[in-house]
């Protein structure tokens, strides 16, 4: 299957590629998988006391379309409040990187991935 | 051939997790024997079809039953459970965790001291985590509790596609 241009850019030079302290109390980890696939997400947030966020990162194991879809979102989210952040759509990621749709999957993943950790720094910080 | 029975009746097989696999190689190549295209050359063109179907149905079998994880997805089949399409299951982060360290471990063979004892430290990890999946997949199962078998199968997924990495490896590694 051939990948479009964005996703091969993402692949290749992936952006914000990395680990946070899970201990920091300013950041929030989101753990997800694809279960059909096996692939594994895991993508973090800093965020500043006034609710912005400052910092991504993310890792994933997982397609070219897996790996793009989390490089995108942590490029998005960095300067975005945690609402809006959690107002992300799949679709939008897939629309931006061209996936087919047998690849919606990974865009769902990120997603996913990013509502976790916004989840997970509320958790933390009530 | 009956391709109405299920792969296990069609080995004469109990239907559970636990296979015996030799038993299961025995039955196959007979069963292979009897439908082997060749002996239903000099026959009518739909007994021809018939037979390379009913060996493609016994490939399809045998390839299910070999395999612990697709054994297990066909079980879950066999009471009406789709464990192969993408679903939005929410999997234990510990779970995730875990499998997610094992990956980073497991990438950073190469730049080990010893990567060939490394690689089977992970191997041997791998294996266990997958055994101990199995066995709480075969006690959920055979208590009737799918939805945990469920479950069960999607954490197997993710511990042998690991496992196939750390075959992947290995190949990589020694391969000159």
């Amino acid at each position: 299957m051939a990948y479009s241009e964005q996703v091969i850019d993402h692949y290749e030079n992936p952006r914000n590629v990395g680990k946070m302290d899970d201990s920091d109390p300013h950041v929030g980890t989101g753990m997800v998988g694809a279960p059909a696939c096996g692939d594994v997400m895991r993508l973090q947030i800093k965020v500043s006391d006034d609710g912005v966020i400052e910092d991504a990162k993310f890792k994933t194991y997982g397609c070219g379309s897996a790996i793009a879809s989390s490089s995108l979102v942590t490029e998005w989210v960095k300067g975005m409040t945690l609402d809006q952040a959690a107002e992300l759509k799949n679709s939008q990621i897939a629309e931006e990187l061209a996936l087919p749709p047998v690849k919606i999957h990974c865009s769902v993943l990120a997603e996913d991935a990013i509502k976790a950790a916004i989840e997970d720094y509320r958790k933390k910080r009530s | 051939m009956d391709i109405t029975r299920n792969y296990f009746e069609l080995f004469g097989l109990p239907l559970q997790f636990d296979v015996n696999l030799g038993l299961l190689g025995e039955r196959y190549r007979e069963l292979q024997k009897e439908w082997h295209p060749d002996r239903f050359a000099h026959l009518s063109d739909r007994e021809q079809r018939l037979a390379v179907q009913y060996t493609a149905h016994l490939n399809e079998a045998m390839a299910t039953l070999k395999s612990p994880l697709r054994r297990a997805q066909y079980l879950l089949a066999l009471v009406g459970r789709d464990t192969h399409t993408e679903t939005r299951v929410q999997l234990d982060p510990l779970f995730l965790m875990e499998q997610m360290e094992l990956r980073e471990e497991l990438a950073a063979v190469v730049r080990h001291s010893d990567p060939e004892a490394e690689l089977e430290r992970l191997r041997e990890l791998s294996g266990k985590a997958l055994s101990a999946l199995q066995a709480q997949f075969v006690a959920r199962y055979e208590a009737g509790d799918f939805d945990a078998a469920e479950m069960l199968v999607h954490k197997m997924q993710f511990a042998s596609k690991l496992q196939a990495e750390i075959d992947a490896l290995e190949d990589r590694l020694y391969e000159d």
